[in-house]
């Protein structure tokens, strides 16, 4: 650089290419510690983990490559098949959070005495942690004293074994899982809701526009952001399914309630034996789910940042 | 509004509405109040099968003190303290610097880098778990609040940097123009000019990582275990083996460990669902 030759003007003293750089290298150093950080604990174990799912590994001696073999296993392996068909289960049932949410929201959209401490107290299971959320629906179902079959008795079922069903188990769960994410959805509605356009609002009831249609074509897509970030967190919280499983059945009965979540960690650090490259390709098919999601997720913003 | 206000309605249909909505918040809260009223019940009146009747005495003060003073549940919760607190604190810190550099500055990069983030915050845990173990282990960090914390910040890191950067893009840029053409350093712009302003973000930011970090379990099983170093999420299961069928005193434990993030919400609410709902509404 010519220009580093010449005489300093400036009076205040300070090595000069970094006062003349300042603003190139600002950001840097702000970033530097943050990146370092989420460089070496999130995004090199991603390309850690599929370097791993090649391997043979108990996590104590050398590795040993294998190849195409972990997922080869996968392919048989019938525990993975009902892992799989499990996701799926809960990344449809874990959806309905969103119009539960939208239809509570608006059950408490109302200006009567009391109803802040109404919806914070509707909000409340969502702050509960999810073990304890786990802990409470599994003696909510207990078939011997549970809440749920004190109910039904009364009005004349026999008891039901919720969790010790394997045809039943898992939607047990997804209801317990279901309930703090209603109450995340409905608090993102009712923000949305807030801050619907009142003209709008008057103007299409002026055109007769009531009930299911206001909401269908003035409400609704006014509430597309929430609606849009509703979606993220639901599908999230659908795939990262794990507290309440183990909470719950441990992945019983008869392992019909293992999410690939689930299964992977089971393999990876289970009492038999470490199997972390076959742990490693379960998290890798995980993963490969959760991109086609994280892909659209990103689309949608990178359009969002183009149109500011 | 909508819907309509209901104080517009009928008043049959006013009062109807005003009855309901607390019967509603029975049914949803059911599960819970439940297991509130196991927590101040005494173990005869499971022994004897008498859930669900009324209290035969009120036991709370008994329960709940067992687990005060005669359980690991004290180390746990103070466990869960030293891992929170410091996460919380890193993780804020880490963010306020990374979303300003992010949010200032034009450099090339700069998008790639915000997605990085934000796509790390999306992914699975599943994926990170042998690699961050096996890191945790080479570092001697494993079965260590340490370890635990330098993990989370790290994680958390990506979900606050998108939330402050979209923060600090909101702000005035003119304040920051102002400042420069004054020649004021850039660490000074980030310290006197931006960071006053990032307050509410913070304040939000801080209620929702301290609730997320206290109410995690997978990281907690995974990377700690035993009394020394577990959090009360993991800590509470082995609580539940130590009383199995105790239900009065697994009750109690289980609302002492869902207390704090409650107590905090119920604190902070404003600046909870402040940070909860942002880009909720454009």
């Amino acid at each position: 650089m010519t220009t580093a030759t010449l005489p300093d003007t400036h009076a205040d003293r300070g090595p000069g290419w970094f006062r003349r750089n300042r603003r190139t290298l600002a950001p840097w150093l702000f970033l530097a510690p943050g990146v370092v950080f989420f460089l070496f604990y999130v995004v090199f174990p991603v390309f850690q983990s599929f370097q791993i799912s090649f391997y043979r590994w108990d996590g104590l001696s050398d590795p040993q490559y294998v190849g195409l073999a972990n997922y080869r296993e996968l392919a048989t392996d019938r525990a993975f098949e009902v892992s799989v068909w499990n996701n799926f289960k809960w990344l449809l049932l874990y959806l309905l959070a969103i119009p539960g949410g939208l239809f509570i929201a608006l059950f408490l959209n109302q200006t009567v005495t009391g109803i802040r401490v109404y919806k914070s107290l509707f909000f409340f299971p969502f702050v509960i942690s999810q073990v304890v959320v786990g802990l409470v629906f599994t003696w909510f179902y207990d078939p011997t004293f549970g809440l749920l079959n004190t109910m039904l008795q009364g009005i004349g079922f026999g008891p039901v074994n919720v969790l010790g069903d394997p045809t039943l188990a898992t939607y047990g769960i997804i209801a317990a899982g279901l309930w703090p994410q209603v109450a995340y959805c409905m608090i993102l509605f009712l923000t949305g809701l807030n801050a619907v356009d009142p003209e709008q609002v008057e103007a299409a009831r002026l055109d007769g526009a009531r009930g299911v249609r206001m909401l269908w074509y003035i409400i609704l897509p006014q509430l597309r952001p929430a609606t849009f970030i509703a979606f993220v967190v639901t599908i999230i919280g659908a795939l990262r399914s794990f507290d309440l499983i183990s909470i719950m059945t441990n992945g019983g009965p008869f392992g019909s309630t293992r999410v690939l979540s689930f299964y992977m960690f089971e393999k990876a650090l289970s009492e038999y034996g470490f199997r972390m490259g076959y742990g490693a390709a379960i998290a890798v098919v995980l993963f490969l789910i959760m991109l086609c999601f994280i892909a659209y997720f990103l689309w949608s913003m990178w359009r969002q940042e183009q149109g500011r | 509004m909508f819907p309509r206000p209901i104080q517009q309605a009928s008043r049959g249909a006013q009062i109807s509405y005003q009855s309901l909505i607390p019967v509603a918040l029975i049914l949803w809260l059911a599960p819970l109040i439940a297991v509130a009223i196991f927590s101040i019940k005494p173990d005869t009146d499971f022994t004897t099968g008498n859930y669900w009747s009324w209290p035969s005495r009120f036991e709370g003060a008994a329960n709940y003190g067992k687990v005060f003073f005669e359980s690991d549940m004290p180390r746990y919760l103070m466990n869960s303290v030293l891992i929170t607190v410091p996460t919380v604190i890193g993780a804020v810190a880490l963010s306020c610097m990374t979303g300003f550099a992010l949010g200032v500055y034009k450099f090339r990069g700069n998008l790639w880098l915000f997605f990085m983030f934000v796509a790390g915050n999306f992914v699975p845990f599943q994926i990170l778990m042998v690699p961050v173990r096996d890191l945790t282990l080479d570092l001697g960090l494993y079965n260590t609040k340490t370890g635990l914390v330098l993990f989370h910040i790290a994680f958390q890191t990506g979900f606050c940097t998108l939330f402050m950067r979209n923060f600090i893009r909101a702000l005035p840029f003119e304040l920051i123009e102002a400042a420069r053409v004054e020649g004021v350093a850039e660490w000074r712009i980030f310290w006197f000019v931006v960071l006053p302003l990032m307050k509410p973000a913070i304040a939000a930011l801080s209620v929702l990582i301290f609730t997320f970090i206290w109410n995690d379990y997978f990281w907690a099983v995974v990377l700690t275990q035993g009394a020394e170093s577990q959090p009360v999420t993991a800590g509470i299961t082995s609580f539940n083996a130590q009383y199995r069928a105790a239900y009065h005193l697994m009750s109690a434990g289980s609302i002492v460990a869902a207390l704090p993030p409650v107590a905090m919400f119920f604190m902070m609410q404003r600046h909870f669902i402040a940070g909860l709902t942002l880009g909720a509404v454009k």
